[in-house]
């Protein structure tokens, strides 16, 4: 058992995060409750979890680009989980997204309106319930936006203040909300990608940074403490210097 | 720039990295031949290809366990490590397991590994009931001792060549402990080493360390080590509130390549003394229980050892000779390595059980003797010399540590690499698509 937790959802399991997160929960014997687009895949994820941690796992289809941002997942489940984890994102290529506003609203949709919409549903559920951990797995590009990826960032910023205002309006219910901003991490998403190897985590370290927030509430975490100087530095800097380091 | 455990040699490969099997197809299309790289603990040239290599690094899912017969299916990528850590905790333990556990099951299949129990349980090959294989078209064949039976032959210890390993089934055994009881015992030359192979027959696992810069009358001595898995009634005390508990990972690193200048004559050969004079000591006394990472992976404990041998990296030899041409080869061996005075840190020798059923597997009837060293002017001279020493007596080299053979020896050492070229240029297209550094260089 996990501090409580006798269940959790993961929504973006076949994700790598997603599915060291899940695996790391299972660990603990927590059973999972697992959602994603791609029923194939999320099958493959579903048997690996089930042969190396022996917990219950079900799977569960859901598309957040549907027009409900894929909150009829929560109707497929048997139970209310205790917590629920939502990984869910696109980085998207920035130069298509400005040429192609399809493809800009398919990132923002997939960062921002699904996952806020899913969370915000399964808020209303916890605080019903009068308990759970919500746990958004945001972005530290959404701290500020920046010319390389300000579709992506932009989102991730929409999503990261509704994560903080969830928080702060279901603190008096129990229901506690957790913002985690990986920076980089070696993932799907990062192929091919040269990010410096400080900055760049693992999956499994995100997982176990997820799941110490899960046991010991926290607010917002960033998973390398590294990153948290530099966020607050590049927070700092006056949007005139800013705009000159665009492309950084 | 990518290269083998043993670092040498290094090549400008192209690599991708497999995600997902339907992902395959793509890859062939580009017309290229490639071969797929499990976790690169192969020690030369056998899963490089400059044109295209695979990782199966992102193939790791398992797929299936039965509780009942110990029967797991799992996709090729998956690490024996992870095997471990997911099945000895409920009481399973592989069949093989080579002296490393960051192999990938895939890994392990191509280069049809053997263990410490090879005399009574012959390769990990040996135990795999079933694979899945994908062909030069992306289509995928099961292969079984009933189904593409030759295919499944040429598959074990055929390196990658006859196709892309995706997945396998194979029968983990039950276990009561996590301990294995070992002894450790001194012998004073070859002779006595050998005799201490023989006597030990029963005993599940074995092997030694050899003094490989020892001459004279004290050539080919070392310390033998066997052991078998404890039962729970047995334990000590201390360890039975926890008898199938998982070894803390190894946090030893090599930090830097150590400069090849400090592996010389005298420095390897302080080492071998002292190990051996250690080592004697010990063996007086009893047998003890030693944890299974202990007594399998040793070598683990020390991240990135391949970085004791410098920069240029260095190169494996194993070789197998026949039973008979055994005591009278493997002198000849170390006689040969001890006058060169290129000894080596691990010089190891073990008793080989039967010739397995894979058309190009390494082990035979006989003795296995394993030495590395590391790469500098004289070794390619070395081992040419010990290549001729392991011809004349009939014997082979092992294709996943070799980085030098010359082409003619090697073939001669394998009487079946006409029936595995037959399999392969069917199975492989022709020309083959599966294609690696090493079976260039060997013309495979």
């Amino acid at each position: 058992m996990n501090g409580g937790v006798e269940t959790a959802l993961v929504i973006g399991a076949t994700s790598d995060i997603g599915r060291a997160i899940a695996y790391a929960l299972a660990k603990d014997g927590c059973a999972l409750q697992l959602a994603a687009r791609d029923t194939a895949r999320l099958a493959r994820e579903t048997r690996d979890l089930r042969v190396r941690t022996g917990v219950a796992v079900t799977s569960h289809r859901c598309d957040i680009l549907d027009e409900d941002g894929g909150v009829s997942l929560l109707d497929t489940l048997d139970s209310l989980p205790e917590v629920a984890v939502c990984v869910v994102g696109l980085l998207g290529d920035q130069a298509e997204g400005q040429r192609d506003g399809a493809i800009a609203e398919r990132v923002m949709r997939t960062n921002y309106v699904g996952p806020a919409l899913l969370m915000g549903a399964l808020a209303e559920r916890f605080e019903r319930r009068g308990g759970g951990v919500l746990v958004g797995v945001s972005s530290v590009a959404g701290e500020r936006g920046r010319a390389a990826n300000y579709i992506y960032g932009s989102a991730k910023a929409g999503f990261t203040a509704f994560l903080s205002g969830l928080r702060g309006r279901l603190a008096a219910c129990g229901v506690h909300v957790v913002t985690v901003k990986p920076g980089f991490v070696r993932t799907r998403m990062t192929d091919g990608l040269d990010s410096p190897a400080r900055l760049t985590a693992t999956p499994e370290e995100v997982a176990a940074a997820v799941v110490a927030a899960i046991r010991r509430p926290r607010d917002v975490i960033y998973v390398r403490r590294v990153w948290r100087p530099i966020m607050f530095v590049l927070r700092a800097v006056p949007e005139r210097l800013f705009k000159r380091l665009s492309r950084l | 720039m990518l290269s083998g455990w043993g670092r040498y040699p290094a090549l400008d490969c192209r690599l991708e990295r497999l995600r997902r099997c339907e992902a395959l197809p793509g890859l062939l299309h580009r017309g290229t031949t490639l071969i797929a790289r499990g976790n690169g603990r192969s020690y030369g040239d056998a899963a490089l290809n400059p044109e295209l290599t695979v990782s199966m690094l992102a193939m790791d899912r398992m797929r299936a366990f039965d509780a009942g017969t110990g029967l797991l299916d799992c996709e090729a990528g998956v690490l024996l490590a992870d095997i471990l850590e997911t099945f000895v905790p409920l009481g399973w333990f592989p069949p093989v397991v080579p002296g490393t556990r960051l192999v990938t099951v895939g890994g392990m299949i191509a280069a049809d590994v053997h263990g410490k129990n090879h005399h009574r349980d012959g390769t990990f090959g040996g135990h795999v009931e079933s694979l899945t294989l994908a062909g030069p078209d992306g289509a995928t064949r099961e292969c079984s001792r009933t189904e593409n039976a030759d295919l499944f032959r040429a598959t074990l210890g055929g390196m990658g060549l006859t196709g892309v390993i995706l997945s396998a089934r194979f029968r983990l055994r039950p276990v009561e402990t996590a301990f294995v009881m070992a002894e450790t015992l001194a012998a004073r030359d070859l002779n006595e080493t050998m005799a201490l192979f023989e006597a030990s027959r029963d005993w599940p696992h074995s092997v030694a360390w050899i003094d490989c810069l020892a001459r004279g009358a004290g050539l080919g001595r070392g310390l033998m080590t066997r052991g078998a898995f404890m039962e729970r009634g047995v334990l000590p005390p201390r360890l039975e509130s926890n008898p199938l508990c998982l070894a803390p990972a190894g946090k030893l690193r090599v930090p830097v390549d150590v400069p090849s200048a400090l592996l010389n004559r005298v420095s390897i050969g302080l080492f071998n003394e002292f190990c051996y004079r250690l080592g004697r000591g010990r063996a007086r006394a009893e047998a003890r229980p030693v944890h299974f990472d202990r007594f399998f992976f040793p070598l683990d404990r020390i991240e990135a050892w391949n970085r004791l041998y410098g920069r240029p990296g260095f190169v494996q030899y194993q070789c197998v000779l026949p039973k008979g041409e055994a005591p009278a080869g493997v002198a000849a061996l170390l006689e040969r390595v001890a006058a060169a005075g290129q000894g080596s840190f691990l010089a190891v020798l073990k008793l080989f059980g039967p010739t397995g059923e894979g058309l190009m597997s390494f082990p035979m009837e006989g003795y296995t003797l394993a030495l590395d060293f590391p790469v500098r002017s004289g070794t390619a001279a070395l081992l040419d010399g010990l290549d001729e020493i392991t011809h004349r007596h009939g014997g082979r080299v092992y294709l996943a540590k070799d980085a030098c053979c010359a082409p003619a020896r090697m073939r001669e050492g394998y009487p079946r690499l006409g029936a595995f070229k037959a399999v392969r240029a069917e199975a492989a297209g022709a020309p083959p698509r599966f294609a690696s550094e090493l079976s260039r260089r060997l013309a495979l």
